[in-house]
């Protein structure tokens, strides 16, 4: 779980540590993603995996547009930077109520679930369930593939830039729009990713999104607000954490994220690797 | 011209007022139930938006515990429903909230902007999951039955936990205590250094809203009758508020009114009219509110009516 919670709070890190976008709507692109897995396993037949390839993409230009659209030109009549980060907040709750209605009227209210990969592999007599074998995996590689997309490629040093200071990132010649939808569109992405990684293993209702939200708020928070390492790191302690949990105490688990969560608030608001 | 405006304001604004409370204590007389438990509804929407303003309006500070406090009320009529007269109950409800906002305004002092809103969210929640997690471990049982109380008493309770909200409302502002909160608002530092006591005026205010709301919770368990966790410190009860307010516009006394009851009509009206595609509608109105009308509704009438007069 931890690798998931790692996706879902970069993704979730990038679209309020460069975009000051808090998008309370994070939770409804991995429903998306959760469910076009589901449709496409179950009607086409087509593997989770390949699903990847195909959510990814098309919730990258989703998120790419509705930055351009709606954020950009929120970001334009703003009269300041705090101005922005509540009008957008309340912009994202209306995204939320839109895309989950969406998805109410597409695939109704029950709930979903496909089995995928369900046999348990056993690593040195241990036994895990191969799905979750493989979405660790998958979330650990596209978490590192993006570590280093933002710390090698030129783009990625953009977004890094424009996240320490857009004006002055502007100014060295970096296209913040650009930058931004991209940022955005980048989180919506990784929680497609999550989305499709998530439906391998559970189950799904177009309201489940809402939870993974607060979780990947948890997990920023964590990590530090507008740290991407500290996010992906958050996520993993946070996964753990929660394992320990459960495994006294299923009931338990969101109280002691919650517990973490308000301790580390109160003792220090900047996060583990905050500045 | 001024005066003749100021003359005019002075008698259109309380008689309006008087006229729309008049009209509300005699509506139970003349129309049919469904109408006073809707506006029971609106009024409880009112009374949330308008508390949440009287803290967060002036000072800025985005509070998502809304849900706990109303919570917390719904939950304290529900365990004493049945020991303690009707009046008692809602005062103890009330109370309780104010507790709980005392002791989390303490912890709060340090945070600011976003941190506050995020703690606000977490405490809210946090109660949420341990009643969730109490009730279905210890108590056995996730719900609770609340002693029921006829609708038009709990219409008339509502109103009058309104008109006490809309009072503190008034006099808050009026007073030099809103005038303080204003300038924690504007730039809190400079408000610390005029000498304004910050962490306790905070701390205040922040439990006479919670007052209110507490209070709201506690008759609204006795419309209900049936509670659990998810339907008392629901999510929505926090975000609702906000979004309310700044439909309506935070500027102005009557903005979180107006823009509480609007919403909470549209609501109604949507919910029943197109009730698959409502939330469709109402996300699209809401960001086509923040789009075009960034001062809300007040903002909007301000335009107006600067508009008219220039005309």
């Amino acid at each position: 779980m931890g690798g998931i919670y790692a996706l879902i709070a970069v993704g979730l890190s990038l679209q309020y540590g460069v975009g000051r976008v808090l998008n309370i709507s994070h939770g409804e692109f991995i429903m998306i993603g959760a469910f076009a897995t589901f449709s496409l396993y179950t009607v086409f037949g087509i593997s989770p995996l390949v699903s990847l390839v195909i959510c990814g993409p098309v919730l990258f230009i989703i998120g790419f547009l509705i930055h351009r659209t709606l954020f950009q030109y929120l970001r334009g009549t703003s009269e300041s930077e705090g101005a922005f980060a509540d009008s957008s907040l309340l912009a994202s709750f209306g995204l939320l109520f839109i895309i989950q209605n969406i998805a109410l009227i597409i695939w109704k209210a029950d709930i979903r679930g496909y089995s995928y990969l369900d046999s348990s592999v056993s690593i040195f007599g241990a036994l895990f369930s191969a799905n979750r074998l493989v979405a660790l995996l998958f979330a650990v590689g596209i978490s590192l593939a993006f570590y280093l997309f933002l710390t090698r490629a030129r783009l990625g040093k953009a977004i890094r830039a424009a996240a320490e200071d857009p004006g002055t990132a502007q100014v060295m010649g970096v296209n913040i729009h650009r930058v931004l939808a991209i940022c955005f569109g980048l989180g919506a992405l990784m929680a497609g990713f999550a989305g499709v990684l998530i439906s391998m293993m559970y189950e799904m209702q177009p309201t489940m999104g809402l939870e993974y939200t607060i979780i990947a708020i948890i997990v920023v928070v964590l990590g530090g607000l507008g740290s991407i390492t500290g996010s992906l790191i958050g996520g993993f302690i946070l996964g753990l954490i929660g394992s320990i949990v459960t495994y006294f105490d299923a009931g338990l688990s969101l109280i002691a994220y919650y517990v973490i969560f308000i301790l580390l608030l109160l003792v220090r608001p900047t996060g583990i690797f905050g500045k | 011209m001024d005066r003749v405006k100021v003359i005019s304001n002075r008698f259109f604004l309380p008689g309006l007022l008087l006229f729309i409370l008049i009209l509300l204590t005699t509506m139970p007389l003349f129309v049919q139930p469904y109408v006073v438990i809707l506006l029971t509804t609106i009024i409880m929407y009112i009374i949330l938006t308008l508390s949440w303003s009287i803290f967060s309006g002036p000072t800025r500070y985005i509070s998502l515990a809304s849900a706990a406090f109303f919570g917390v009320g719904v939950y304290v009529s529900a365990m004493l429903g049945q020991v303690l007269p009707l009046p008692v109950v809602i005062a103890v409800g009330g109370l309780v909230s104010l507790m709980l906002a005392l002791f989390i305004g303490l912890l709060t002092l340090r945070l600011r902007g976003m941190y506050f809103i995020i703690f606000t969210f977490g405490v809210s929640e946090l109660i949420r999951h341990f009643l969730l997690w109490w009730e279905t471990n210890f108590t056995g049982t996730v719900g609770r039955w609340v002693v029921a109380v006829d609708h038009t008493t709990v219409y008339y309770v509502m109103l009058i936990i309104f008109m006490m909200a809309l009072l503190a409302a008034y006099l808050v502002r009026r007073s030099k205590f809103g005038l303080a909160l204003q300038s924690i608002g504007e730039y809190e530092e400079a408000a610390v250094h005029i000498g304004i006591n910050v962490t306790i005026l905070k701390t205040l205010t922040f439990a006479l809203s919670a007052f209110f709301m507490g209070a709201a919770g506690a008759i609204m368990a006795t419309r209900w009758t049936y509670i659990d966790p998810q339907i008392a410190f629901n999510p929505l009860f926090s975000f609702m508020p906000v979004l309310m307010a700044i439909f309506g516009g935070i500027g102005q006394l009557y903005g979180p009114v107006l823009g509480a009851t609007i919403f909470a009509l549209l609501e109604e009206v949507l919910t029943t009219e197109f009730p698959y595609y409502y939330m469709l509608l109402f996300g699209i109105i809401l960001i086509a509110v923040i789009l075009f009308l960034p001062g809300g509704l007040v903002g909007l009438i301000q335009r107006w009516r600067r508009g008219g007069l220039e005309g």
